[in-house]
């Protein structure tokens, strides 16, 4: 009973946190209230005994993306959002209320109680059953990384180039006068 | 009523997964889409420890949810990298605005 209050405590907190994220009229408070979702989903996963997938959890939803996100809005800056939707309001409410029903007729006959046969550790289902999932896994961080690097140094590109044309119009300029 | 832990696990993702899909059909501004991609994401992470916590099988879920983790980060990174690209050539990032389809 304590352990159930626990994890409705935390669901309900994680909801809450993700409901103020979604209205917050400015994206800074809104990236605050996502870190504190993520703090409580891994403190969620490190009940369940997920202890390995809490703590990546933890340093990339709650730090790495948090970071991004803020330093995103440095660049971008925090304007005032638009509160007009792009569906009605009621009519979106409506929709989710649907897919909520659905999920939670298909999802709760699903739930047994927890078995613990054939328990396997995460480190050989890593590397001995999806050892080619983790490849792709790095050579995606790999390719992500380089996408970045590319989007976000194409601005800096383009100036160098308008600064290496710049001289080159001004000799022509000087030689059309001659 | 049952009072089973992980049934309490299911109603938290529930309603992670509630809010998230209602945020993303009514938000308009790019950056918020993605933060609400991180929502149902974080949703989705916590169900497959569940359901392997259910089945008996927890390091192959945690290994699935470790997987979802690094595919959603680099869609995330990837997503405001364009995002920023989107607001310096654009001047907004409102959905609407962005889009020069008309019809």
């Amino acid at each position: 009973m304590t352990e159930y209050l626990y994890y409705l405590l935390l669901g309900l907190g994680a909801a809450f946190c993700a409901y103020r994220a979604m209205i917050s009229k400015h994206l800074l408070p809104s990236t605050l209230y996502l870190a504190c979702v993520s703090a409580l989903a891994s403190i969620t996963l490190y009940l369940l005994g997920a202890q390995e997938v809490a703590v990546i959890e933890l340093s990339v939803g709650a730090g790495l993306v948090t970071v991004l996100l803020v330093y995103v809005l440095s660049v971008v800056g925090d304007d005032n959002l638009d509160p007009t939707s792009i569906i009605p309001k009621p009519l979106a409410f409506v929709l989710v209320a649907t897919i909520t029903i659905l999920v939670t007729w298909m999802a709760f006959p699903l739930i047994t109680s927890p078995s613990t046969s054939n328990e396997v550790m995460l480190a050989q289902v890593l590397w001995k059953h999806r050892a080619l999932d983790v490849w792709v896994q790095v050579a995606l961080i790999f390719s992500g990384v380089m996408g970045v690097l590319g989007l976000l140094s194409e601005k800096e590109h383009k100036t160098e180039i308008q600064k290496e044309a710049i001289p080159v119009t001004a000799e022509l300029k000087k030689e059309s006068h001659v | 009523m049952n009072f089973d832990p992980l049934n309490a696990v299911l109603i938290g993702v529930v309603l992670l997964l509630a809010v998230g899909f209602y945020g993303l059909l009514i938000t308009r501004n790019l950056i918020k889409i993605v933060l609400v991609l991180q929502v149902l994401v974080k949703a989705v992470v916590i169900a497959l420890v569940l359901a392997g916590k259910d089945s008996g099988n927890l390091g192959l879920g945690q290994s699935i949810a470790a997987t979802v983790i690094v595919a959603d980060t680099i869609v995330a990174v990837v997503a405001l990298a364009l995002a920023v690209q989107v607001r310096i050539r654009v001047g907004t990032l409102d959905l609407s605005k962005i889009s020069s389809l008309r019809g």
